[in-house]
């Protein structure tokens, strides 16, 4: 088989693997329904059972979409911090940066007075979801210029993994001096939230999510050019005329929408960032953004839509949260890359 | 020949560092010119500033004082991508922690070429093989760099500045980490593009005696930031290459053209003999600290000689004669 058949055969086969997992994710789920009629849903015809109907239009097919979102928007996030700061191990959630959204959040949950709870929040309808959005964005933001600003001091990789730890930790501290103020029914509501779901996105949230999160992805793609050229470090991206504040700008903007949007619906979501970018390389064995970035979308949205069935524990009626789930995959990917070594490469 | 435009000129430059709160000057007033086909060679003692020259010349760091010239246009006027096209550099940076294949890290050299995705041209395609031909790199295209040795990516580096196809290219210390091999090697292929594609190359390396061979112009960075430019064999002559290397314990031989290590012991012998036995008896001789004079007799004398393809070293001094088959033995036969 030659090079460009043996692309062709693996890009052929992932989407098809995507399409199945987006199938059965839909077809998955608490309530037992039989696959040929979600296929009639799904293809607009009638089914018999209007519940069921609700259950994949209101309720799965959301969730389903949510996960590409948010595997699609982790990856390449993770992908460009990879790159900007030429450190495998740089992922939103390593560096600090869910925090920092995180962070964003609780302050809007705090400033709406101790009644309030994000799912009021969300109730405001879109003016809340932009609110935040758009705070947990700003969040991710700061810690990302923060992490920038320390990384050019900082040569040794290992050690930037420590501080954005410490950075992401102290944060975390932060927004636990306002729980200890909090009243329960908050605690929880925020709780609930770190554990991670896909399920809490729905109708004009999803709409917003898909907003920021596309055009997130977009100026990613836009950047492949400017990602590759910083591969061989500053000076090297400098001499063959990028521009490198500009460049680093457009990657911070892009990183924060995409990782804060996703941490403000879905909660922080780990290992993803971090983990697909080395799958994407290890597969398609290239450092070529123009390549990655499709590959990362891909195989997130995969690995996203498998961690959510198995969330469903499948069978049963009781659901995980996500974030255990990525977890637990994540963590041996990471683990992995970490003993080979050889493949310690951005 | 002079009478064209230079390349690159600078006029009263001084290059260092300044931040908000001081400024560090490294080097300069400087006054420079680099014309089109010239291989020239940055010397000077560790720290002197040639790295921090470099990069200013090749407009990474803002000059303290003066500007740099490109054919004309002061280089702040340029826009990044039109000074990419003027100027190409390889840096002493590690790009060995990445991905890339050695052919994708020389197609990276087409970026200011290239669209906006950074997809190659067939034209492009062509000038990076080319590169990678006249680099020397082509049994290494396909693999990953991280994989590559000194000399193999220093090949490599070297293809990806030629691939940016620029009138000037420079390089920082290009041969450090290399075997002695692979630095002759890289510094002849080096002189050979810079007489066949006339481009301009400038390098700064602490090879003083390939600097000396193969450099059109040196120069010649002081401790103190200054620079002295010319013809390799006029700083030689009128002693500016030796003053700039002066330091304990090291002699340049202007006769020989090279470095001495050592001290005389004060003692004084002579040699008879000629061919390459004599000239390595003589650097055996000195290592020891001996002073080896050829023509005054001393109290102790060296006669090489070849007998039938064997050579035999004999030592005659007041106890009388003895013969040696080996250099080590004669060492020994002297202490």
């Amino acid at each position: 088989m030659s090079v460009s058949n043996r692309k062709l055969f693996r890009w052929g086969g992932l989407l098809l693997l995507l399409v199945l997992a987006f199938l059965l994710d839909v077809a998955m789920g608490s309530v037992r329904i039989p696959f040929r009629e979600v296929f009639k849903v799904l293809f607009f015809q009638d089914t018999h059972d209007t519940t069921w109907q609700y259950i994949i239009d209101k309720i799965r097919i959301p969730k389903a979409f949510t996960a590409v979102l948010a595997g699609c928007g982790l990856s390449i996030s993770g992908l460009q911090m990879q790159t900007l700061f030429r450190n495998p191990l740089a992922g939103p959630d390593v560096l600090g940066i869910t925090s920092g959204a995180s962070l964003g959040v609780a302050l809007i949950m705090l400033s709406g007075g101790s009644i309030t709870t994000l799912y009021t929040i969300k109730e405001l309808g879109v003016s809340g979801s932009w609110l935040i959005i758009g705070a947990a964005c700003l969040g991710a933001a700061g810690i990302m210029l923060l992490i920038v600003s320390i990384s050019g001091r900082v040569q040794n990789n290992a050690v930037m993994l420590i501080i954005g730890v410490m950075i992401g930790t102290m944060t975390l501290s932060v927004i636990s001096i306002w729980q200890y103020f909090s009243s329960p029914d908050l605690i929880k509501d925020y709780l609930l939230w770190t554990f991670g779901s896909l399920g809490g996105v729905s109708g004009n949230q999803l709409y917003i999510l898909a907003f920021a999160v596309v055009t997130g992805l977009i100026i990613s793609f836009l950047s492949s050019k400017l990602l590759d050229a910083l591969l061989l470090g500053e000076n090297y991206a400098r001499s063959m005329g990028l521009t490198t504040q500009r460049a680093r700008i457009i990657i911070i903007c892009s990183t924060s929408l995409l990782a804060g949007s996703i941490t403000a619906f879905c909660g922080p979501i780990n290992f993803i960032g971090i983990a697909i970018p080395h799958m994407a390389r290890a597969l398609f064995n290239t450092s070529s953004h123009r390549i990655l970035m499709p590959a990362c979308c891909a195989i997130g949205t995969l690995l996203m839509l498998i961690c959510d069935m198995v969330a469903q524990l499948p069978g049963s009626q009781t659901v995980l949260p996500i974030n255990v789930i990525t977890s637990l995959v994540g963590a041996p990917v990471v683990i992995w890359v970490i003993l080979r070594k050889n493949n310690l490469k951005v | 020949m002079r009478e064209k435009q230079p390349l690159l000129q600078a006029l009263d430059l001084s290059v260092g560092y300044s931040s908000a709160r001081r400024k560090t000057h490294v080097a300069g007033p400087l006054d420079i010119e680099i014309y089109a086909g010239q291989l020239i060679c940055l010397l000077g003692p560790n720290g002197s500033g040639k790295s921090t020259l470099l990069r200013t010349l090749a407009g990474l760091q803002p000059a303290l004082k003066g500007a740099v010239k490109i054919t004309g246009t002061p280089s702040g006027k340029l826009k990044p991508p039109q000074l990419a096209k003027k100027i190409s550099l390889v840096l002493t940076d590690s790009v060995r922690d990445s991905n890339l294949t050695a052919y994708s890290l020389v197609a990276l050299g087409r970026y200011p070429y290239s669209g906006w995705l950074g997809r190659l041209s067939e034209q492009d395609r062509k000038v990076v093989d080319q590169a990678i031909e006249a680099a020397d790199a082509g049994s290494v295209s396909d693999r990953k760099v991280s994989t590559l040795s000194d000399g193999e990516n220093q090949k490599v580096m070297l293809a990806r500045a030629l691939a940016q196809d620029t009138p000037l290219m420079m390089l920082d210390e290009p041969t450090a980490h290399l075997d002695l091999p692979s630095r002759i090697q890289l510094m002849q292929l080096l002189h050979q593009l810079a007489g066949q594609t006339q481009k301009a190359i400038l390098l700064s390396t602490h090879e003083l005696d390939l600097a000396l061979q193969v450099a059109d112009e040196l120069w010649l960075l002081e401790q103190g930031g200054q620079l002295h430019r010319g013809a390799p064999e006029d700083l030689v002559l009128n002693g500016i290459f030796e003053n700039v290397f002066d330091k304990e314990g090291i002699l340049f031989d202007k006769a020989t053209g090279t470095f001495h290590l050592h001290h005389g012991n004060g003692k004084q012998i002579t040699l008879t003999g000629s061919g390459p036995s004599a000239f390595w008896t003589k650097r055996a001789l000195q290592r020891r600290g001996f002073t080896v004079t050829l023509s005054q007799p001393a109290d102790r004398h060296i006669l090489v000689s070849e007998e039938s393809g064997q050579t035999r070293w004999v030592l005659r001094d007041s106890s009388g004669e003895r013969f040696f088959d080996t250099i080590a033995g004669l060492l020994d036969g002297l202490a």
